[in-house]
């Protein structure tokens, strides 16, 4: 049994485990958080830095995700300094490929467009990269735009850790890296590609997509992360 | 092996030393091998078989003196000589003046600045041990601290005698040794591990290959007095794969040790087990933070993860691991034979002990050096560095790598200390001193180590994967003449960003060269944005009117 | 019980050279943790890493198809193309750099039409970066066919390669 904690969160008291994560805490709290690459239901790996909060004592910002709740704790999730940082994030991310919502099948059901709508992104100062990508539709069913993948790796991790395939990894490193299918190969010819399309669910983005949908229509599902999460802790 | 015999072995070595009149030794580091030193112990060789010299004089590819700009380097023991930039012709002149007046010509004065003024204590066999042979080592004093800890002390003794000794970690951050090991001790686990950290990736930096070329012996050492220390059975060198030489011998040395009972089960007669291997990298400078170190090892991409947990509570396969580099495993057998109030007797109050530095840039006397804490960077690039060739004038220093910045003239009396370089804007690093005269630029130097950050970004996370592709294309905006003021201040923006934002160590300090230019150079990048002129000539901004004319 | 016991992968070839592929791996215990030794093995036998080699390390280190090629793009010292003939390695460590790297880099680039990591259409010369090779004290500095040049000159590296291309 974990103990339970009480600490503070932008000044408010809250309890919880003492292995429940700030991220867990504050949304349990009503308190929003923003977050790109954590997704419940599979590891978290602070890549995003959308999430970072301050911690009274602690001189370096430190991701709500993996961060452990601690008696006598004091959280700022709000400052003027983490809202700027966010913005940057996201602009960064924006400038980094090709984002064009007005054509894209996720539009309005997006992530990334939802943070920078309520972040306040209205405009990006940076110099858009433009980098020359590519589009695999060689799967009977889902497509791969590169150009709108923000490698925040969920469909890296739901096929490692929930459907045991791991068809997907990273290739390169640095700004030069991306999404891959097996030997980097299309993934329409992925051999350990079970086509079972979590991948697609818990993108964040139109990066991943079924096919056959017009602008705007793909909707996405990640209630199965969790009831699976669940269904496996009931049959051990 | 039992305590008991380690004297004999090291009396068998002198004794076997004795016959010879003269030892001759070659420097086999990588600089003087590429200036072809390999081709001279052959002649060397070769010259005394023939002469038939062979019971009265030995050879032995020994350890780097430092002085790498005038390698080949040739000593001749006891007698203490010392030759410079020697030929394959010079063998026969060599041989001939054994026993007479050395050859004039080749000699260089070990009493000059450059020898005198440094304090070795990780270099303290400086080019006279052979690297190969564990009975050298244990002749010069080797494997008595490692059997001193396993018989006469505990543990815990171990630990707060390094902590007594206010060692602090020579990566570059310099975090208390003692309180890293009593942290690894105290962590619960079945298994642990102990990490040497050989992957030295700052360009214009090699102390620890060096290190670990010419001391195999004493960085085993030092890793297995931590692993007692700290209860671990397990270790691994990691080392890149650029250091071949480095590789093979270690390996060899491991070899020797495990023969000899110093490595392996119940080492030196005791209960105490352990074990290193090594672990090649394989060109990747993010895996020098500790994390991705130890993804590498695991045999994946090495990236970082976010800390806490710390690796000394969860580390290589979610073992406790303590992870330092390889300088400071060398500084463990100094201080256990000599005691704590030797070793805090050298360095300043806050840092302790001699740093060893690669001195290289535009300086007459490039090489490796090793001197007290607390030293100014004026007696380092004047004194023992011969300061500054052709007539040039001295600009900055650049210390910590990609992670460091530059310290500008008026600063050069400050003590060589982690906390005074902190305060400077840049860090120790693990030493690499890189010296510029009025023909670099400083903007171009900070698009370089720009560059090297962008190119060596793991990708994880967002501020460094993208952050350092932006700030590298401003910089090589303002390096052609083609950025505006505003492009400065975003320049300035994303490098707070990125430095606040980044996961692991290589993305908050990918903006330090930026910033630290900035803080003692902007004038030279007002001249690119505004004047449209680099100050030094070495960017080539073209002006549209030279374009069209 | 059959399916306990280990399973083989069949070599990819009678080629003498994945002896040593298989050797590495069995040191190693055949597990995913010697991914990287194991390709260094690979790459010393063969020059350089294909798919041939990456699906036969992947299936006996069990390891996924995906995270081999992740692993083999991620580090530098791999290269999934065969090499020329003979390769010239610039070091464009600080110190290389601010002696000269540049320029020694851009008088072979403009010699043998090829930019870093790319082989002349012949397979003769193949031209490569290093992050820096440690050897400072002789800036600037690069390596031919595995031999270290030190204070080297745009016009002794020009040389040196120019010997290769007509060879």
């Amino acid at each position: 049994m974990s103990r339970v904690v009480t600490l503070k969160i932008n000044d408010q008291d809250v309890s919880g485990r003492e292995d429940e994560t700030i991220l867990e805490l504050a949304r349990e709290n009503g308190i929003f958080v923003p977050t790109l690459c954590h997704l419940e239901g599979l590891s978290d790996i602070g890549a995003c830095r959308l999430c970072l909060i301050e911690i009274k004592g602690v001189p370096k910002l430190m991701p709500a995700c993996v961060v452990r709740a601690q008696e006598g704790m004091e959280v700022y999730t709000e400052s003027e300094r983490l809202k700027k940082y966010r913005r940057m994030v996201i602009e960064l991310l924006f400038v980094e490929g090709n984002h064009v919502c007005s054509v894209c099948v996720s539009n309005g059901h997006c992530e990334l467009q939802y943070l920078a709508q309520k972040l306040g992104v209205d405009h990006i100062r940076l110099e858009y990269r433009s980098p020359k990508r590519e589009v695999d539709a060689s799967h009977e069913r889902f497509v791969l735009d590169h150009n709108r993948c923000i490698l925040c790796t969920r469909c890296v991790r739901v096929c490692g850790e929930v459907e045991g395939a791991h068809t997907w990894d990273l290739l390169g490193r640095g700004i030069q890296s991306r999404v891959i299918t097996d030997l980097n190969q299309p993934w329409g010819d992925a051999e350990s590609c079970t086509s079972c399309g979590k991948c697609v669910q818990v993108c964040p983005t139109g990066a991943l997509t079924a096919k056959g949908k017009a602008v705007g229509e793909m909707t996405k599902h990640q209630g199965f992360l969790t009831t699976l999460a669940l269904m496996r802790e009931n049959d051990r | 092996m039992i305590a008991e015999e380690l004297p004999k072995i090291a009396a068998q070595e002198q004794e076997d030393q004795l016959q010879f009149k003269h030892h001759i030794f070659v420097c086999s580091g990588t600089a003087c091998v590429s200036a072809h030193s390999d081709q001279i112990q052959a002649a060397l060789e070769k010259d005394i078989e023939e002469r038939g010299l062979g019971h009265v004089c030995s050879i032995t590819g020994g350890g780097c003196r430092g002085l790498c700009a005038s390698g080949p380097m040739v000593s001749v023991e006891p007698q203490g000589i010392l030759y410079q930039g020697v030929k394959v012709e010079d063998s026969a002149e060599i041989l001939d003046s054994l026993n007479s007046q050395p050859v004039k010509r080749l000699e260089c004065s070990t009493e000059a600045p450059f020898f005198s003024r440094q304090k070795k204590i990780v270099l303290e066999y400086a080019g006279k041990l052979d690297p190969e042979r564990i009975e050298a080592y244990i002749a010069a004093g080797g494997y008595t601290a490692l059997l001193k800890v396993l018989t006469e002390m505990t543990p815990q003794q171990v630990i707060e005698q390094i902590t007594r000794s206010g060692l602090r970690g020579r990566g570059g951050a310099g975090y208390p040794t003692g309180l890293k090991w009593s942290t690894v001790a105290k962590a619960q686990g079945e298994h642990k591990y102990v990490i040497c950290n050989g992957d030295e990736g700052d360009p214009g930096a090699f102390m620890d290959r060096s290190v670990m070329e010419d001391y195999p012996f004493k960085i085993l050492e030092g890793m297995t007095i931590a692993a007692y220390a700290v209860g671990a059975d397990q270790g691994y060198v990691y080392v890149r794969a650029e250091y071949p030489l480095a590789v093979k011998r270690l390996k060899a040395a491991i070899r020797q040790a495990q023969k000899n009972n110093l490595l392996g089960n119940n080492i030196g007669g005791t209960t105490f087990n352990f074990q290193i291997d090594v672990r090649l990298g394989a060109g990747a400078f993010v895996c020098g933070e500790e994390t991705a170190l130890i993804a590498s090892i695991e045999g994946k991409r090495g990236t970082p993860r976010p800390r806490p947990p710390y690796p000394a509570e969860h580390g290589l396969w979610g073992c406790p691991t303590l992870i330092n580099n390889v300088e400071s495993y060398a500084n463990i057998t100094p201080i256990i034979r000599n005691g704590t109030d030797w070793y805090t007797a050298i360095g300043t109050e806050k840092s302790k002990g001699t740093k060893v530095f690669s001195l290289t840039g535009t300086i007459n006397n490039t090489g490796l050096i090793e001197v007290p804490m607390g030293i100014s960077l004026r007696e380092i690039i004047f004194d023992i560095g011969g300061g500054i060739p052709n007539g040039k004038h001295f600009k900055a220093v650049q210390t910590g790598g990609p992670s460091g910045g530059c310290i500008p003239e008026q600063y050069l009396d400050i003590s060589v200390d982690y906390d005074s370089l902190l305060h400077l804007g840049t860090y120790m690093g693990s030493g690499g001193m890189i010296v510029m005269d009025e023909t670099s630029c400083m903007v171009d130097v900070a698009r370089y180590f720009m560059e090297f950050c962008m190119s060596e970004s793991c990708g994880k996370c967002v501020p460094c994967r993208v952050g350092t592709a932006q700030m590298y294309d401003l910089l090589n905006k303002i390096t052609k003449g083609e950025a505006s003021l505003d492009d400065l201040a975003m320049l300035e923006e994303l490098a707070e960003m990125v430095k606040s934002t980044s996961l692991c160590g290589l993305g908050q300090g990918a903006p330090t060269p930026v910033q630290s230019t900035l803080r003692y150079f902007r004038d030279e990048y007002l001249a690119h944005i505004v004047d449209k002129v680099c100050p030094a000539g070495v960017c080539k901004i073209y002006h549209h009117a030279e374009v069209f004319s | 019980m059959r399916a306990s016991s280990v399973k083989t992968v069949a070599v990819p070839s009678d080629d003498k050279r994945w002896r040593l592929v298989n050797a590495t791996m069995r040191r190693h215990g055949s597990e995913p943790d010697a991914l990287i030794e194991t390709l260094h093995t690979v790459q010393e036998a063969f020059g350089y890493l294909d798919d041939t080699a990456l699906r036969y390390v992947a299936s006996n280190l069990k390891a996924p198809l995906s995270r081999v090629y992740g692993v083999a793009t991620f580090y530098n010292f791999f290269t999934l193309k065969p090499q020329g003939e003979h390769n010239c390695v610039v070091c464009l460590g600080t110190a290389c750099y601010i002696k000269g790297a540049p320029q020694i880099l851009e008088s072979v680039e403009n010699l043998a039409h090829i930019m870093p990591g790319e082989t002349t259409p012949d397979k003769k010369v193949s031209l490569l970066i290093a992050r820096c090779l440690g050897t400072c004290g002789l800036a600037p500095a690069a390596v031919f066919d595995g031999e270290v040049a030190g204070k080297l000159t745009a016009d002794d590296a020009v040389h040196k390669v120019q010997e290769w291309m007509k060879s």
